[in-house]
């Protein structure tokens, strides 16, 4: 078991009497890339701002290192934060930006002079040294307040959407070298993000978060494979969530057929929720499915087809390399390892079926003009 | 249509600039006179650089100037940082207010409650002589006031609040912050609160002419007091030199404010990361 680093006990925090966090409690061990994920107002970020010393907590613990830091100030904090806008200091040019926090703590010039070459080169932004920040493109700008925060060493980096104002091509290329650098530095990442694929691909610990409560915590696999919630499951990547009932252990009961599962520890026909992946769904002939049902849409999606299939008024959504008509009858086969039971949950009945999908996609858009 | 709109563009700009044309014009003139133009002499110039008394003006002018613009832009910059610091809305929304009312007041009521409050002062505590060169700089700092906030408080709320956070967040304590941040940020707007501050003290004749002691002239008072009977042409050349100092500071100020902004069109940004 690795050393506990940063903990949140029993954090709350209200803006305006409307509780933004409750009962917060989380751990983070040294070393560790943590991603705090969920939809925006999920209380992500204040928890961020809570470990950074920008806001402090109605009530609960905030323990660093062994010691409480809820009363420290931001400035003696062993803690350096990339804030989503960069934040550079636009009369400062890329070397005294990057040199700040050491001019601050009053390190020797030719030292200084050192960390900044080093940390130009860990972030590959060699010879820009003279460069004024306001010039950079983002994905520079990004660079440059990586370094600033990294060269002062500190124990943990708070990173809170850093990439969300990069494009695609710049993201992916980005995730990876924050990863090196994660490597390389050895220090505690705590990454904020509400890309589900950002989080999945980047981190050591996933934290989900809604509604200002923490869903699920686990690593990446965990969190994808065994959802705790409608929630989870339904945030993160695809998935039909149906509801079923489970007859005895290993024994469920959905979309009106009896399956085999891989779990179990449930009471006897209590109701619960199923979850089952799009891609972990086989087309076969209608006459081999365990469920049969009629193709409402199709849509190319580069790698395979996404199909909306109707089963008795529940649409699911399946991913299939090979092409199936529209209106066709398809049959499905469902393996036993490719569902997944959840208890019930205040989630459970918020996200049908794909019958929603297109209104779906708009709310989704609507969220991201909001962040722009 | 596009000549009517140029033409009338013309005879707004001739309308304004008239008066100081003929100054200028007339401060070149040899004959002396109004009526005609004889011929170019530089002799106003030099009477007046000859005129002891015009020189002690111009003195005081500049020592309350500066004084005065100086005191009102510390002043002004942390009133502005306190009301662009401050989270309570309706407390912004009535300091703004409040700072802006002097600026709407008459400067001959500034003036003459001026005149009534040192004078009173002066009176409870005992001194003989209540206006003096100390009373103009207060009031050229007070009218000055609302001018510098009005300048400063704007780039205040343009700085990305994240700013402050990165300085706190990189080991800055609260007042680092805001010398080593703050002020570089909020820079031009301190500056051109400087300037007008210095501009507008220059000129001032109304509330000068209530808070000043007979013997302490400034150059709008005294040009006031040499042209009331008859007019020397030397105040034309003094006019001009005010002129020309006037739009000199504006255009420093304009300067200042759109090199900021021109300076990434000029210089090419070259992309791509070195890898």
């Amino acid at each position: 078991m690795k050393k506990k680093l940063i903990e949140l006990r029993n954090v709350c925090k209200s803006f305006d009497d409307e509780p933004v966090l409750s009962n917060i409690d989380l751990f983070i061990t040294d070393k560790e890339f943590v991603t705090l994920l969920g939809p925006s107002g999920c209380g992500k970020t204040t928890t961020l701002r809570i470990i950074g010393g920008f806001e402090t907590p109605d009530s609960g613990e905030v323990i660093f290192d062994g010691q409480s830091i809820a009363d420290v100030p931001p400035y003696k904090r062993n803690v350096n934060t990339v804030f989503q806008k960069y934040a550079l200091f636009p009369h400062l040019n890329v070397y005294e930006n990057i040199a700040f926090g050491l001019r601050i703590s009053k390190v020797k010039e030719d030292e200084i002079r050192r960390r900044v070459k080093e940390m130009l080169e860990l972030v590959n932004l060699r010879g820009f040294e003279r460069r004024n920040v306001t010039m950079l493109s983002g994905g520079q700008q990004q660079r440059v307040a990586i370094a600033r925060a990294l060269i002062n060493h500190p124990k943990v980096l708070l990173l809170d959407e850093p990439l969300g104002a990069l494009d695609l091509k710049l993201r992916k290329d980005m995730q990876n070298e924050l990863k090196n650098i994660q490597h390389k530095t050895g220090i505690t990442f705590i990454y904020v993000t509400h890309d589900q694929e950002e989080a999945l691909s980047m981190s050591d610990t996933v934290v989900v978060m809604a509604d200002g409560k923490i869903q699920q915590i686990g690593t990446p696999t965990d969190i994808y494979n065994e959802p705790i919630n409608a929630f989870v499951a339904d945030f993160i990547g695809e998935s039909n969530i149906i509801d079923g009932v489970m007859l005895e252990d290993y024994k469920v009961k959905f979309a009106g057929q009896v399956f085999k599962c891989l779990d179990k520890g449930f009471d006897k026909n209590e109701p619960i929720d199923v979850v089952v992946r799009p891609e972990d769904v086989d087309v076969v002939k209608p006459e081999d499915g365990m469920l049969t049902g009629v193709v409402t849409s199709v849509t190319f999606k580069g790698v395979h087809y996404e199909i909306i299939v109707d089963i008795k008024g529940f649409k699911w959504m399946i991913q299939s390399t090979d092409y199936v008509a529209p209106e066709a009858t398809i049959g499905l086969f469902i393996e036993p390892d490719a569902i997944h039971i959840m208890k019930k949950s205040e989630y459970s009945n918020m996200f049908g079926d794909y019958s929603t999908f297109s209104d779906e996609m708009d709310h989704l858009s609507d969220i991201v003009e909001e962040d722009e | 249509m596009k000549f009517l709109s140029r033409f009338y563009i013309f005879i707004i700009f001739a309308i304004l600039y008239a008066p100081i044309f003929v100054v200028i014009l007339f401060s070149f003139n040899a004959s002396g006179d109004l009526s005609s133009f004889s011929g170019f002499t530089l002799h106003w110039y030099s009477e007046l650089f000859r005129d002891g008394q015009a020189l002690i003006a111009l003195k005081n002018s500049l020592i309350i100037a500066v004084t005065s613009s100086l005191f009102a832009t510390i002043m002004g910059t942390f009133a502005a940082f306190s009301i662009a610091h401050s989270k309570n809305k309706y407390y912004q929304k009535t300091m703004k207010a409040v700072s802006n009312i002097p600026m709407m007041n008459p400067d001959i009521v500034t003036g003459v409650s001026m005149m009534l409050l040192f004078v009173g002062v002066a009176s409870i505590l005992g001194f003989k002589n209540s206006l003096g060169i100390w009373t103009m700089i207060i009031a050229h700092t007070t009218f000055n006031l609302p001018y510098v906030i009005l300048s400063v408080l704007p780039k205040f709320k343009q700085m990305d609040k994240n700013l402050i956070e990165a300085a706190l967040d990189l080991g800055c304590t609260p007042v680092q912050t805001f010398f080593k941040i703050e002020v570089p940020c909020i820079l031009p707007g301190i500056l051109s609160g400087l300037m007008m501050s210095f501009t507008l003290s220059l000129d001032d004749f109304v509330i000068s002419h209530f808070v000043s002691h007979p013997d302490i002239q400034t150059l709008p008072l005294y040009i006031y007091n040499q042209t009331a009977h008859n007019v020397k042409f030397s105040m034309y050349a003094l006019c001009t030199l005010i002129i020309v100092t006037i739009f000199l500071l504006l255009v420093a100020v304009n300067l200042m404010g759109s090199k900021k902004k021109k300076v990434p069109q000029t210089k090419k940004l070259t992309g791509g990361v070195s890898r």
